[in-house]
């Protein structure tokens, strides 16, 4: 194994225990590892509560939305043949977001997402997914018409603003309470997923990110182009069907659960290329599947800082690390094209 | 070898060129030359398997192409085509490891084996100093040639090149051409490709097949001189002393 994603792994089982171990509440070192052998404080009996039910599925949560949204990035900036592709600037999380609006705020009205029993948060999930790939579908019949990358992204930007304002229409008619867990679920959030959920969530999400082990063959093919790929063997209907299936279940997943969460799936990517130079899937699915798991965890350490036991919005802190990436991107493509 | 019997060829209920009787034999480079539109890129792309024939049959060595599997299909033609691909971080090794595709497992890693083959096409292509390379720093000239390696590494009976001169300068038009018609006498590969650079054709083709009228008409450039058929194809561009200066030349 390349010894960068050896380091990588080590990061990422120092984040994790991080994770558990600090958060917004102060719990000695200690008493954490005491209630994760199974014992419990005597005079704090909610700590295991906070450790056991809050803390670890939080991070679990965490670790598996990065590599999600990361792997998504992955696959979307491949297949678009775009380095600047990713579920949230495409537009597919805001198809996630307006299928969660429809079922919060006109369907469920009052019910607020902490409160949707398992059957209730299965139809979120599945709106989620309805609007993703119906997103994803668009663009797929929308790449093969417009040649230009940056015409792609504009549509998606133009889809984020319909999605956009559908979504204040039904804001604008529902109750107030479905407002607000709609506004709270789409700040972005590790800790929505909970101890009841997360069995769900980490099928979903192990699923997905298994299914995208199976398209790293035809990924690296796919660098070439279409036809090249074809030359060589690859479906490409079956490959394209395939991804679009498997970025729609990672995108509506977290999406569902977590809210929509920006950047990482755009920025991991790149950060993966950077740090091993290479344009092989075979090493670069592994390494976008760390980076997005140790970012999603940076991410989600620096949102318990407030030590108040508030937390800060996830997709407050990601479009900051975010941001900076996406530009060194852009100005590395000014250079190449000479625009 | 490649037969081409009755074959119409064309996009839905457009045919293009109708009726072609050809035969590409091995270890031959067979030049299509033809004026923009008449569908030498159809033509191509039939004989790829990217589209298929509106009638008629394409047999590969006896066997009808839409017959064969896309796995047996990628072991039987290589294309290089005039797409651009450039990949920031990947070497040239790694694209001509490309070409090995069609025989690697489930990830796609190279056995030692694969890697001899990648070193040979390398070497075949003349671009052993470019290996390390990323393919976004590669001149046309050197892309068409990595190009060309990567279908050498996919060890095809047939390679089909979609104006592979396009683009290059007159010393790599002329080097390109070179290697594509050694490459052909000594593997006994059959090289088929589209041009527009009837001068080089005229002179480095084993056959030519000229796209004239709505028919393909094929033959060595000295057969197709003496029936006519050069002439008439050079006329209308009142570039007809190429010819004589081929005949001079030769």
């Amino acid at each position: 194994m390349n010894y960068k994603l050896k380091l990588l792994t080590v990061l990422l089982a120092l984040l994790a225990v991080a994770n558990v171990l600090w958060g917004s509440l102060d719990i000695p070192v200690r008493d954490v590892w005491h209630i994760l052998c199974g014992g419990e404080v005597e005079d704090h009996p909610a700590w295991s509560i906070i450790v056991l039910q809050g803390r670890l599925p939080q991070m679990l949560t965490a670790l598996l939305t990065g590599m999600a949204l990361g792997t998504c990035g992955l696959l979307l900036q491949t297949a678009f043949r775009n380095p600047l592709a990713g579920p949230s600037i495409l537009g597919i999380d805001s198809g996630a977001n307006l299928g969660v609006a429809i079922v919060l705020l006109l369907l469920g009205g009052t019910a607020s997402i902490g409160s949707l029993t398992i059957g209730g948060h299965l139809l979120v999930i599945v709106a989620a997914m309805a609007g993703a790939l119906s997103i994803m579908s668009l663009l797929i019949i929308l790449g093969r018409l417009l040649h230009s990358g940056v015409m792609l992204l504009i549509t998606g930007v133009i889809i984020s603003y319909v999605t956009g304002s559908i979504i204040q229409l039904l804001n604008y008619s529902a109750t107030e309470q479905g407002v607000f867990s709609f506004v709270m679920w789409g700040m972005g959030n590790f800790a929505s997923v909970g101890p009841e959920r997360l069995p769900v969530f980490c099928i979903l999400c192990v699923l997905g990110l298994l299914l995208a082990l199976l398209l790293i063959k035809p990924l690296d093919a796919l660098l070439l182009g279409d036809r090249y790929a074809e030359n060589l063997g690859v479906r490409i209907g079956r490959v394209r069907q395939l991804l679009l299936l498997v970025t729609g279940l990672l995108t509506a997943t977290t999406t569902a659960f977590c809210g929509p969460i920006s950047f990482i799936g755009l920025a991991v990517p790149h950060l993966a290329r950077l740090t091993l130079g290479t344009s092989s899937h075979r090493t670069l699915m592994p390494a976008t599947m760390l980076i997005g798991a140790n970012l999603a965890l940076a991410c989600n350490l620096l949102s318990t800082l407030p030590r108040d036991g508030s937390l800060i919005p996830i997709s407050v802190i990601t479009p900051l690390i975010g941001a900076p990436v996406v530009l060194h991107v852009m100005l590395g493509q000014n250079r190449n094209t000479g625009i | 070898m490649i037969e081409l019997q009755h074959l119409t060829i064309g996009y839905g209920n457009r045919a293009v060129l109708t009726d072609i009787n050809q035969t590409i034999p091995d270890g031959q480079m067979i030049c299509l030359l033809g004026a923009n539109g008449v569908g030498k890129s159809t033509l191509l792309r039939t004989l790829s398997g990217f589209i298929p024939p509106l009638s008629g049959k394409v047999l590969l060595q006896g066997r009808e192409l839409s017959s064969l599997s896309l796995s047996e299909l990628s072991r039987s033609v290589s294309v290089v085509l005039t797409e651009r691909v450039e990949v920031p971080n990947m070497k040239v090794v790694d694209l001509v490891g490309m070409g090995r595709s069609p025989y690697t497992g489930f990830f796609g890693t190279l056995s030692s084996e694969d890697r001899d083959i990648v070193g040979k096409a390398i070497e075949m292509a003349g671009i052993a100093s470019l290996a390390g390379r990323t393919t976004d720093t590669l001149s046309d000239g050197e892309r068409q040639k990595a190009m060309l390696a990567k279908a050498l590494a996919q060890q095809t009976q047939v390679i089909l090149l979609d104006e592979p001169t396009a683009f290059l300068d007159f010393h790599a038009k002329a080097n390109t051409l070179r290697l594509l018609s050694q490459l052909a006498h000594e593997t006994g590969k059959s090289i088929f490709l589209s041009t527009h650079d009837v001068e080089m054709a005229l002179r480095l083709s084993d056959i030519l097949w000229i796209v004239l009228e709505g028919r393909i008409l094929s033959g060595t450039t000295d057969s197709l001189t003496q029936d006519g058929t050069l002439k008439r194809f050079l006329e209308p561009f009142e570039l007809s002393d190429l010819q004589t200066s081929h005949i001079q030349g030769s």
